[in-house]
């Protein structure tokens, strides 16, 4: 019998998507939503490694959650340029002022 | 309550705390700091699940250079009026109180699972035979070897016919070089925008 059981883990995972979550809607910096994401991953991958652990899932879990960082590290490049770009175009990083679509 | 245990609760409360900081705090830079508290104690978790290349990638990948990344993307992006965007306090509110409800349905989903038996039915069904507790005992620990060959399309810890990562390894492989020239592409200088002519 493991010293941890699986359950704690999801539930750790899921105090981490679930404050990701909280973080992508409330936050009106657009770093400050970034970070949401990054949380949001953080938890997803903490399953994925607990599964890998924990059932007979194996060895996949782990190339899973290698591919969900992988694709975080793209993401966050991405978003941060767009979010350059941005401050450059409204000269604040407030996402509440990017309201020219707005009708 | 043995060692294991006195360290996964460590590092599980750190994480949390981690977690709620980067939601609780206004200043963009104290959100930095808990996001790497976070990040270090996931990874220290990882290691404690017995997944180490996963947990050095996490340290090197996110902690070294993503965070980095988004220290760099707060100090660009702030001016000195600029650095607290506050929310109102009843969002604040009503996004703890949806936050509740959000958890409470994981945690009880997650708990009324009996995970032993969907462990069994899977193994039953697959024909697999990999042992019920992951692929190698906790103590070995050496995950760099079966990883590396997974990318390259061998499962030796599976059996030979099990499906390996190659084509994802590839694509992704080259999704990360797209997504890098695309993004140094985006935030290069370009003329800014005066602020006589902003129109707010």
């Amino acid at each position: 019998m493991d010293a941890v059981s699986l359950n704690y883990v999801l539930a750790i995972g899921a105090v981490l998507f679930v404050c990701g979550v909280i973080c992508m809607t409330t936050k009106r910096n657009g770093i400050g939503i970034l970070m949401g994401v990054e949380l949001v991953l953080n938890g997803a991958n903490l399953n994925f490694v607990a599964f890998s652990r924990y059932t007979s899932l194996g060895l996949d879990g782990q190339v899973v959650s290698l591919f969900v960082i992988v694709l975080a590290a793209a993401e966050a490049a991405v978003a941060l340029a767009i979010a350059l770009n941005f401050y450059n175009n409204h000269l604040t990083i407030d996402v509440d002022r990017g309201d020219e679509l707005h009708g | 309550m043995n060692v294991e245990q006195l360290l996964f609760a460590l590092f599980a409360l750190l994480t949390c705390a981690g977690a709620i900081s980067v939601v609780i705090c206004q200043n963009v830079v104290r959100m930095a700091f808990s996001l790497i508290v976070c990040l270090a104690s996931v990874s220290a978790l990882f290691f404690l699940l017995s997944a180490d290349f996963v947990g050095a990638t996490q340290l090197m990948v996110y902690v070294g250079g993503t965070v980095v990344l988004l220290i760099f993307g707060v100090m660009l992006t702030s001016s000195s009026t600029l650095l607290q965007i506050r929310t109102s306090p009843a969002e604040g509110f009503l996004a703890a109180g949806i936050g509740v409800l959000f958890l409470a349905v994981f945690s009880f989903t997650a708990w009324s699972v009996d995970w032993d038996a969907n462990s069994d039915r899977i193994a039953r069904v697959t024909a697999v035979d990999v042992p019920p507790q992951g692929y190698n005992e906790a103590s070995s620990g050496n995950t760099v070897r079966p990883l590396a060959m997974a990318f390259v399309g061998l499962r030796p810890d599976k059996g030979g016919n099990a499906a390996g990562y190659l084509l994802p390894f590839e694509i992704i492989s080259v999704h990360l070089l797209v997504v890098l020239i695309g993004a140094a592409y985006l935030a290069r200088t370009k003329r800014r925008v005066s602020a006589d002519t902003q129109n707010k």
